[in-house]
């Protein structure tokens, strides 16, 4: 039987409500009963020692790859559920790009029992808008939905017909789902395995420009003001789209949008040597696209920090540059990340918290990501001092393929706890 | 300091001294060509091991022949006769290959960095002979060592290089190698066919030929690839040839005693009128003899060799 658990001392961050002070945390049966000081009476709990750290809601995640069913030899639920615990993650999103993808209930039906009966973490499935992602014929939407799927998406296969994505959107509304895009106009971006600019002139690669994106972050903006629907926007990587979703949101528009760590982070320049660690879709941009991405999570433009957590074997990065898959994990990485972002003076540690937890939980119309008395007990301990190095063979995750090997971080999560049961907790 | 790398993936990664020192390696073998017996033992015992990932008769013999004058064993493997067809990755191909002792890997690739990902997974020696749109180091090595032989000084040289510069590995070796030595860089082409970004490297671009072709020293005309027809680049081979071939008339802008470059394979009648291809001022087969030397000093040089 769960037992109570009390977090002691630790200074509580919940964004969604603004405290932050340092005070305890009352689990009840893997419910938070009290945010606030605790009775003296401890017999019978367990009692959790935050002191000098920080307490917040656990993060969401809302763009994954768990690559199960299908694609076990990437990634499982088991293994990316324990890399997303291990990131301080309470929750992920998996997208559908699976094999067979998760475009009918019984798929969704897969997900959503192995998650429960397997996931470290909560897991969330995302249904494919169309059948088999080809942007041909509407997905059973409505059976997703009812089995479990929580928004829909053909990401990284983007709806091309714009008459398509219309209908994808007029009928998310009869179920109050999210349309999530993968905005990229893939007849600019055709072929393309990075950014387009100088460094792939001159390193005789295929470019995709940023032009792929924006052109198709402005449809389907456009598509979303039009039908009503709720449109949130994934791994935005330029400074082009960044003044899309600005404008629209001034125009009121019911858009949302994510960025990912690697793209506030780090410049097409981790491309330089054919590093197949760097490639992924969007491409890493230019110091513009860059210091854009900083400023919308700053200003509040860009809502979500996700990861786009896509684990592949190594054998397939260990490959030709225009031969190896689009893709790095990330789940492991992004609190150190954000949390620079912190200490670089772009993000109050509130907004910064605010982008991994009530954020994404809110695009997607999702439980949790607050502290609020009553919510299932999601959250993580996170020490902002620990200094660590990236080792990627220390990973939970399968996947090995991130540019971050051998980078000094500095705070991470210490433990994470989800319906009250701590799932990770971190190696002194 | 001359060059000593262990590969030679490209001539952006080379300093002015380590090309000059490639080219006057390249003169001394050049010099062995003209022997009776064109066969020196620099390369005794050692093999070289060409592999090709991609259709090619010229460099392929080149590298072939270079490594034999230097009596190096040398070892074809392409892609039609190799295990490459069965879907083995290069990976494991030049693992295999590595397996065999082997002291330099030749290898061309249609994927840009497929060498320097070879070079980081052998022990031996790479050399690139051409990797996708990135670059063909030989080629522009023998292109600068044609110019020198004719007499042109590199420094303020005007070479005007025209066509397909987006796809051309040929062009970014020589933009690359041209632009170290100083030479002034101009080109010209269809802007569906100019790379973006282009102009940060150190080039003047035209969009009429014939401006660039003003005074210039050297016209290198790069190959049109017939795959790129019907891709919206350009609206036919023949208006293409129109706006960008290289006829006598539009030769005679350039200097008097200005070289005609071509690095094969041509289409006659395409990009170069076939008066021009087989004139006077056409130094495209001395491109060809002179490819072979620049080769034997190149792997002579990444084995080990020096001229002590």
């Amino acid at each position: 039987m769960a037992m109570n658990v009390i977090i002691k001392g630790g200074r509580v961050i919940d964004p969604a409500s603004g405290l932050d002070k340092v005070c305890d945390v009352v689990i009840d049966n893997g419910i938070i009963v009290k945010v606030g000081t605790a009775g003296k009476k401890t017999a019978g709990c367990s009692v959790i020692d935050a002191s000098g750290k920080v307490v917040a809601p656990g993060l969401i995640d809302i763009h994954v790859h768990l690559r199960e069913p299908g694609l076990e030899y990437k990634e499982t639920i088991l293994t990316g559920t324990e890399a997303a615990a291990a990131g301080g993650f309470t929750a992920v999103a998996c997208m559908p790009n699976t094999k067979p993808i998760n475009d009918n209930r019984a798929v969704t039906d897969y997900i959503v029992r192995k998650g429960r009966d397997e996931g470290a973490v909560r897991v969330y499935p995302i249904g494919a808008i169309t059948k088999g992602s080809t942007g041909e014929e509407l997905a059973e939407i409505g059976d997703m939905i009812e089995a479990g799927a929580v928004a829909i998406s053909d990401d990284g296969k983007p709806v091309t017909s714009s008459v398509m994505m219309r209908r994808a959107m007029e009928y998310s509304r009869n179920f109050g789902i999210t349309v999530v895009s993968h905005a990229e106009d893939m007849s600019l971006a055709e072929g393309g395995v990075m950014n387009e600019g100088a460094l792939s002139t001159r390193l005789g690669l295929r470019g995709i420009p940023a032009i792929a994106e924006d052109i198709a972050s402005a449809r389907d903006i456009l598509l979303a003001e039009y039908t009503g629907a709720r449109l949130h926007l994934a791994h935005v990587s330029t400074a082009g789209t960044v003044r899309l979703i600005r404008e629209a949101k001034q125009r009121g528009i019911a858009v949302t949008a994510e960025t990912c760590p690697h793209y506030f982070t780090l410049t097409e320049a981790a491309v330089d040597g054919y590093n197949t660690n760097a490639k992924m879709n969007p491409p890493l941009r230019g110091e513009e696209d860059v210091a854009a991405i900083r400023e919308a999570l700053r200003d509040g433009t860009i809502d979500v920090i996700a990861t786009d957590h896509a684990p592949h074997h190594y054998s397939e990065k260990d490959a030709e540059f225009d031969q190896a898959p689009f893709g790095i994990v990330g789940l492991e990485t992004a609190l150190s990340l954000t949390l620079s972002l912190v200490r670089d003076g772009v993000m109050s540690l509130s907004d910064a918290l605010a982008a991994l937890t009530t954020n994404p939980a809110k695009a997607l119309g999702l439980p949790g990501g607050s502290l609020a008395v009553g919510s299932a007990a999601d959250l993580v301990i996170i020490d902002l001092d620990a200094e660590w190095e990236v080792k990627p063979e220390k990973f939970r995750s399968k996947g090995r393929n991130t540019p971050f090997a051998g980078w000094k971080m500095k705070g991470r999560a210490a433990a994470t706890i989800v319906d009250g049961k701590l799932v990770y907790q971190a190696e002194n | 300091m001359g060059f000593a790398a262990r590969h030679l993936l490209g001539i952006e990664d080379l300093s002015r001294e380590e090309i000059e020192g490639l080219l006057e390696s390249s003169r001394s073998f050049k010099e062995v060509l003209r022997r009776d017996i064109k066969k020196v033992p620099a390369m005794r015992g050692k093999t070289v091991v060409n592999l090709f990932y991609e259709a090619s008769t010229r460099t392929r013999t080149s590298f072939e022949i270079a490594g034999k004058r230097l009596s190096a064993d040398v070892i074809n493997v392409s892609v039609s006769t190799s295990s490459v067809v069965k879907g083995e990755s290069l990976l494991d191909t030049a693992r295999n290959i590595e397996a065999l002792n082997p002291d330099v890997i030749v290898v061309r690739h249609s994927s840009s960095g497929a060498p320097h990902f070879l070079a980081r997974s052998v022990q031996c020696s790479v050399v690139n002979a051409g990797d996708g749109s990135h670059e063909h180091p030989t080629q522009a090595l023998l292109d600068a060592f044609t110019m020198l032989e004719h007499g042109k000084k590199l420094e303020g040289l005007k070479v005007a290089i025209i066509g397909d510069v987006a796809h051309s590995r040929v062009a970014r070796s020589n933009i690359h190698l041209l632009g170290k030595m100083g030479a002034e860089i101009r080109l010209a082409g269809p802007s569906t066919l100019m790379p973006r970004g282009v102009e940060r490297l150190p080039v003047q671009i035209f969009s009429c030929m014939e401006d660039a072709l003003a005074e210039a020293d050297v016209v290198m005309m790069l190959r049109i690839q017939m795959e790129r027809q019907g891709k919206g680049y350009f609206p036919s081979l023949r208006e293409y040839s129109r706006f960008y071939g290289l006829t006598s008339a539009r030769l005679a802008l350039a200097k008097e005693d200005a070289l005609v470059m071509h690095p094969g394979p041509m289409n006659r009648g395409i990009e170069i009128s076939a008066d021009v291809a087989d004139g006077p001022r056409s130094v495209i087969m001395d491109q060809v003899t002179n490819g072979l030397a620049v080769r034997m000093a190149v792997l002579f040089l990444v084995s080990g060799g020096s001229k002590e």
